[in-house]
């Protein structure tokens, strides 16, 4: 150490001697410092103009310093500036360089530690009496704390500087001898250069040349310490200059919460803080006026403000009750119906019998997914006390389904019918004003083996005729029920029909595709001979029938052994016999053959044996026919409609329009203006003849297909049998005024009849005179009402 | 002239669907809803929906064309869409957080006035008066919430205000006509201006947090928006109609100047106008009882006496008498008994309430008042009690108030099990079930008829099982003098009881109906003809002497309904699905009200059964410990 100071002193000696006369009032304390300062201050007077430099410099220091950490690292530094042009160029910047360093050294040094030192560290620097005293002072001294910070001095004009050329870049003086100009305006000479040998003699020789830098002001050379090695080190690596500085110190909470009694800073407070600002009482001043003059509000007066203006204001909307003005309306209001009011099944306490027993509370959990099925929209409870009874859980669902229904759902205006069911039942005459009438069954026929189809009255009424499937005709005492003969035949009895005329006595018997005529034998004897006579032989006609008759029908008589039955006369058709029927004064009868195409209708005559085919062309499949009472008129019904058609003039005058599916059965009233027609699909029709084609009215009164109609021949009663098993008698009164309409009231279901096989009642029959009325079922039974 | 093309007129033209009205509208379906609700705009239902939606079937929202049109002028149309603008704007400025800005247009958001709407919908006071049910059950629900996302804390107050305040006009004016305590909650049915209006008010703690699929709350406060506008008119008017100042005031002697008060002046007003219990400010001076009906009568009376006029001089009296229904009489509130509709009524028919302070402000007087008349609990017991007052439940003011006049409080003391609560808002002549109940309330004679028809009744099983229990008779003589000595020497010691004849009013109100049992002996009778038929034949050889004809009412009954159901059958074809469902309908309702019946009936055997069986264990039990007492004795 001693040796390297020893160095210095002698490379710097002209100088020091200088710098000792000009500060020798100062103590040596103090001249140290202010030594450093002055080698320090001229490099931050150039940081201005050299920063630049030195940023461009401090890449090369950069490896020169990391290198220089081994002795060996000297030569890597020369190679790294071998390559540069002139040596001795090379050798300047490098002291340059270095000085620079230093610069920088003490520069950020004395940034760090600016607040306790702002002497910095150069002390190390010093060319003088520094000595080993200098080195320990390079450490920086922790400031005396009981002296003011700013003691010695606070500006940088009282540092020592020796060169007075100013802040100009030093390279102005590369072509003089002089470096600049001391504080005695003499020229400060270069000191001498030597050539690049001597230059690399000293390297070689001294071997502290690595270390020594040149002062560019005053172009001495200057010898680092270690101290200020350490210090470069530092600095380069980033680390802080002072090792003595500890990082991690205890933090200190100066500022804290709690209330110091001396306060942090010592600075002094400032006058503005003791004086009332000027411009803040004329603004108060202004405000103090605006509130007075009621221009400006207060923050709770403003508060206040609006929340009363949030609020709706109400006052008088409606001048008067019921005064209405005219404003425009939405078209047509209709006003949402009210909920309808509780019953005593929401009472929070109600009568037993409205609460929910086993079976309804199933039901009630039953319709948990549909809620609309249930029978209340709520389940009754009862609750001991008021105490007891909770908030209704779907209170809240209930109202927003009611604010969904006012805006929601769509609202019309209707009519409500408020009425009672008896209301729309017709106001007719109570069935009791209009009897006679059957009302019970007072005789039941039995014999019969198997289902009766058809029954037929004697005109004077007292015999009855019945045609069943058991291929057998009987014919019945009215009065006792007795069977008086049976006439067995070869087919299935389809129908049979007693004729109308009293002088005769004939039951025509559509049995198979015969047709028998039958002297029953019964009755009157006389008139039993005359009918015998009569059918006895064929009258004797010139006529020649026509082919297409020929083929479909045979007259002939009957054979031996069932002239013993009885009968008289067989007329053969081509195809079964659906149904027969009589013309009033008996002489011609029809049959009808479902299956005989266009010769399915056929009119007999008994007087003169004679047969005709009214149509030439099929219409449909006939149903029945019917003669008119009075008229020469001819019903025929097809499956649909009825046809009337005038026998004489041989034209069809009406078609009537049943719009029923299927039509099983008619009957004309006896006055002939009239018809029932039934159909299998439950229906009964009233036609007016001489009003329309369109039924005068339909009546469903049987709940199953209508399978027979009949009208009384002398009362205004009619009677209909179906498969429901009930005979119904009606009151079916025409009135002579043809303004007035007919008037038909139900009178009396008669249901005694067994079903069988889906059949109840098959036909039925009134009695010429009595209201009494003869039905056969499926059961094997005619039953006889009165 | 162009032939018109189909659906360029008629019913096409006048409906128009939702879709359709929004682009007509420009507006979006949540401000659409919005507009609908407040203007009162409603769907419609067209009378071919086919011809209205141009051909299509679907179930579309139809509205009319002209209401739409209508809408189209409505000046809150544009209110709505600056709504838009507001949100859009004051969004913006939120995100960029220029907070001045910001604080500037909140003070200018668009405020919706529906004053005009009121009047639209309204035109006349009447009108506003019909609509009021749905008001008032929605209002009285929201006066309950709390502060919700959708409802905030403001609608809820004014909900609660404007109810309160429509609450006093009710105890004012003393409209109040019925009252009904449902699972659901209080019902009320006041009569102001010959408008009976009807309205809920749920019981305690309504709101229950609900799924956005069960109830959305917006669609209700929109609703309730609407409706407290409303409803402050009416209230404005209303209390016009009365000479009370509108926002409901007290007179200055009301409320005494004490600290407290003055503190918070607008709260403890408020508070005190919520409980109901004083007089409100009258703008005019003179405060007499209103002299109205009087008027009425006399100018009925003039009139002469049709029946109808017989009718409203009898409704015009019951009326009158029931506004004094509670004159004279002091009730006090305990802490278990909701309050509000018990003040409500009381104070509604002239009666005196007051409750624990403790319970809510606004008491008058405490529980150990002397002149406290009734006091209305809801515990099985209390500890101390008064001798000077009824102890009853709160169902006695309800049935009292239905009723028209006080009841006998014995069914309602404390602690007793209530007859059942009816409803009042039934028809009492309709053609349904009638409980037994109701019917002695219409017809009190039938109450005694019966108790005398069952006191006989209990007398003749008496009888029976004296025969029963003759031997043991001698034994319970001696018992029940014993037992007699001693209750007298209680009775001495502590003075009269009463209510000690509660089981026999019971006992009266189950066995009321047995003659409906009675009625269905119809299969006796046929019972009966059989077993004559066979006698007549076994004694057919004799000579008998003549029998009168009995008629067989089944079958003559079965004859008729056959008549019946035959003329029903000539129906006119076109009135037949009609008549059918009628028909259906009476059906229904009368298997329900068999089946109540039914229940009914079953019920009051199972009764009697129990009370005869609980009878005679009784008997039993005292025949025992008389045994035990005389060996006791014996020994």
């Amino acid at each position: 150490m001693a040796k390297k100071s020893a160095i210095k002193r002698k490379v710097k000696a002209p100088e020091s001697i200088n710098e000792q006369a000009s500060v020798s009032e100062q103590s040596e304390n103090e001249e140290d410092e202010d030594l450093l300062q002055a080698v320090k201050d001229p490099g931050e007077d150039t940081t201005d103009d050299e920063g630049i430099d030195q940023e461009y410099q401090s890449d090369t220091s950069d490896d020169l310093l990391f290198e220089s950490d081994e002795e060996g690292n000297y030569l890597g530094r020369k190679e790294a500036s071998s390559g540069e042009d002139e040596q001795g160029e090379e050798d300047d910047n490098d002291d340059e360089e270095e000085e620079d360093e230093d610069e920088e050294e003490s520069g950020s040094s004395d940034d760090d530690a600016k607040d306790d030192q702002p002497s910095g560290s150069k002390a190390t620097l010093s060319k003088t009496t520094g000595d080993s005293s200098n080195i320990a002072v390079a450490i920086p001294p922790r400031r005396d704390p009981s002296k003011p910070e700013y003691e010695n001095s606070d500006t940088s004009d009282e540092e020592d500087i020796r060169n007075t050329v100013g802040n100009i870049p030093m390279h102005w003086y590369d072509e003089y001898k002089h470096i600049g100009y001391d504080w005695d305006a003499k020229k400060i000479i270069k000191p001498p250069k030597g050539d690049q040998i001597d230059d690399f003699l000293r390297k070689i020789e001294d071997p502290d040349f690595w270390r020594t830098v040149k002062d560019p002001q005053t172009g001495q050379e200057v010898l680092l310490t270690d101290e200020d090695i350490a210090l470069i080190k530092r600095v380069n690596s980033a680390r802080i200059p002072n090792p003595e500085h500890n990082e991690y110190e205890p933090w200190i909470e100066w500022f804290s919460s709690q209330v110091e009694k001396m306060p942090i800073k010592n600075v002094p407070d400032h006058k503005r803080s003791f004086l009332p600002s000027v411009s803040e009482k004329k603004k108060v001043s202004r405000m103090v006026h605006a509130l007075k003059m009621g221009w400006m509000k207060t923050t709770e007066e403003v508060e206040r403000d609006k929340q009363q203006k949030r609020g709706p204001k109400f006052y008088m909307l409606w001048e008067t009750d019921t005064g209405r003005e005219h404003i425009r309306r939405i078209h047509d209001p209709v006003s949402a119906p009210k909920r309808d009011l509780p019953g005593h099944a929401e009472s929070y306490n109600p009568p037993p019998e409205y609460l929910f027993d086993a079976k309804e509370m199933k039901e009630w959990l039953k319709y948990k997914d549909e809620p609309h099925k249930r029978k209340l929209h709520f389940m009754p409870q009862k609750f001991k006390s008021l105490r007891e009874v909770p908030a209704y859980s779907r209170f809240l669902r209930e109202r927003f389904l009611r604010c969904l229904d006012l805006y929601l759902c769509p609202r019309a205006k209707r009519v409500k019918l408020n009425i009672d069911a008896e209301y729309l039942i017709p106001k007719l005459p109570s069935p009791r004003d209009l009897q006679p009438f059957p009302t019970v069954e007072s005789l039941v026929y039995r014999g019969h083996t198997d289902l009766v189809r058809s029954v037929s009255v004697e005109p004077k009424g007292e015999y009855i005729v019945s045609g069943s499937d058991d291929k057998t005709v009987k014919i019945w005492e009215i009065a006792t029920g007795r069977c008086i003969r049976t006439i067995e035949t070869n087919d299935v009895v389809r129908c049979v029909a007693w004729c109308p005329n009293a002088k005769l006595s004939i039951i025509a018997v559509a049995t198979g595709t015969r047709l028998l005529l039958i002297n029953p034998k019964v009755g009157d004897k006389l008139l039993v001979k005359k009918t015998d006579d009569l059918l006895a032989e064929a009258p004797s006609s010139d006529v020649i029938e026509s082919e297409r008759i020929k083929t479909a029908v045979q007259w002939s008589n009957a054979e031996p052994e069932e002239q013993e039955k009885g009968v008289r006369v067989v007329i053969t058709h081509f195809k079964p016999i659906r149904q027969v029927t009589w013309h009033g004064r008996g002489d011609y009868l029809a049959t009808v053959m479902p299956e005989g195409a266009n010769r399915s209708a056929l009119i007999h005559q008994l007087s003169k044996r004679r047969s005709q085919i009214p149509f030439s062309k099929s219409k449909g499949l006939i149903q029945c026919v019917l003669f008119h009472p009075v008229k020469p008129c001819f019903f025929v019904a097809t499956q649909h409609n009825i046809r009337i058609y005038d026998l004489v003039k041989q034209e069809l005058i009406k078609k009537l329009l049943t719009n029923s599916k299927w039509i099983s059965g008619m009957s004309i009233h006896p006055k002939g203006d009239n018809l029932l027609v039934s159909t299998y699909d439950k229906k009964m029709l009233w036609f007016d003849l001489d009003l329309s084609t369109k039924p005068y009215q339909t009546m469903r009164l049987h709940r199953n297909a209508v399978r027979s109609i009949a009208f009384h021949l002398r009362y205004p009663l009619f009677a209909s049998g179906s498969d429901d098993q009930a005979v119904i008698v009606s009151h079916g009164m025409v009135y002579n005024d043809l303004l007035q309409n007919p008037l038909i009231v139900p009178l009396k279901k008669l249901q005694t009849h067994e079903k069988r096989d889906e059949f109840g009642v098959l036909d039925v029959n009134w009695h010429p005179v009595q209201p009494w009325i003869f039905s056969t079922g499926a059961d094997c039974t005619i039953r006889l009402y009165t | 002239m162009r032939r018109p093309k189909k659906y360029e007129s008629g019913e096409a033209t006048q409906y128009i669907s939702r879709r359709a009205a929004l682009r007509k509208l420009q507006l979006s379906l949540n401000d659409f809803r919005r507009l609908c609700i407040l203007k009162g705009v409603y769907p419609r239902e067209p009378k071919h929906r086919r011809r209205a939606q141009k051909g299509s079937s679907e179930i579309k929202i139809l509205y009319h064309t002209k209401d739409i049109r209508f809408l189209l002028h409505e000046p809150i149309v544009w209110t709505l869409r600056d709504y838009k603008i507001f949100a859009k704007k004051s969004g913006r400025d939120r995100a960029i957080k220029d907070f001045r800005n910001l604080k500037r247009r909140l003070a200018l958001f668009p405020e919706i006035k529906l004053d005009h709407i009121v009047k639209e919908r309204y035109p006349t006071f009447i009108d506003a008066l019909k609509d009021l049910d749905d008001c008032l059950t929605l209002l009285f629900l929201f006066s309950t919430f709390p502060s919700l996302h959708l409802i905030p804390r403001e609608q809820s107050n004014l909900c609660r205000r404007l109810t309160i305040e429509f609450l006093h006009y009710v105890i004012a004016s003393k409209s109040l006509r019925k009252v009904f305590i449902s699972i659901k909650g209080y019902y009320f049915q006041a009569e102001i201006k010959g408008q009976k209006i009807n309205w809920i008010v749920p019981h305690y703690y309504p709101f229950k947090p609900q799924s956005r699929q069960e109830v959305d709350f917006k669609v209700m406060s929109i609703f309730v928006e609407f409706y407290t506008i409303m409803l402050g008119f009416t209230n404005f008017r209303l209390y016009h109609g009365l000479n009370l100042a509108y926002p409901p005031q007290f007179p200055s002697g009301v409320l005494q100047d004490n600290d407290e008060t003055l503190k918070d002046e607008s709260s403890f007003v408020s508070e005190r106008i919520a409980a109901l219990n004083f007089e409100l400010l009258r703008t005019d001076k003179l405060q007499e009882d209103e002299e109205e009906p009087d008027i009425d009568m006399e100018l009925l009376e003039q009139d002469g006496d049709s029946k109808r006029i017989i009718k409203m001089k009898q409704d015009a009296q019951e009326i009158t008498r029931l506004r004094t229904l509670f004159k004279g009489l002091k009730f006090f509130i305990n802490r278990e008994v909701p309050r509000e509709p018990l003040v409500i009524i009381i104070r509604s028919f002239g009666g005196k309430v007051s409750w624990d302070s403790t319970v809510f402000s606004g008491s008058t007087y405490d529980e150990g008042d002397e002149s406290i008349t009734h006091q209305i609990v809801d515990r099985p017991s209390l500890a101390t009690q008064y001798i000077s007052r009824d102890y009853i439940q709160p169902q006695w003011i309800f049935d009292c108030v239905n009723q028209r006049q006080l009841l006998p409080t014995n069914q309602y003391f404390i602690g007793e099990k209530l007859p059942p609560h009816l409803s009042p808002f039934v028809d009492a002549k309709r053609d349904t079930y009638i409980p037994p109940e109701e019917r002695a309330l219409h017809d009190p004679s039938l109450i005694e008829t019966h108790a005398q028809s069952d006191d006989e009744s209990e007398e003749e099983t008496a009888a029976q099982e004296e025969e029963e229990d003759a031997v043991e008779q001698e034994l319970l003589d001696a018992q029940l003098q014993r037992a007699y000595q001693e209750e007298t020497a209680e009775y001495k010691k502590y003075g009269g009881a009463d209510g000690v004849n509660e089981d026999e009013e019971d006992s009266d109100d189950e066995q009321l109906y047995e003659d409906e049992d009675e009625s269905d002996d119809d299969e006796e009778e046929e019972l009966d003809e059989k077993a004559q038929r066979l006698l007549e034949e076994k004694q057919k050889m004799s000579v008998q002497s003549g029998k009168v004809h009995k008629v067989n009412k089944r079958q003559v009954h079965k004859a008729e309904v056959d008549e019946h159901r035959l003329q029903a059958r000539m129906v006119k074809p076109r009135h037949r699905n009609l008549f059918r469902k009628l028909i259906r309908e009476k059906q229904s309702k009368e298997k329900e009200e068999w089946l109540l019946r039914k229940k009914r009936r079953n019920i009051d055997t199972d009764a009697k059964e129990q009370k005869k069986t609980a009878k005679r264990d009784a008997r039993k039990a005292a025949a025992a410990a008389a045994a035990a007492a005389a060996q006791l004795g014996a020994k």
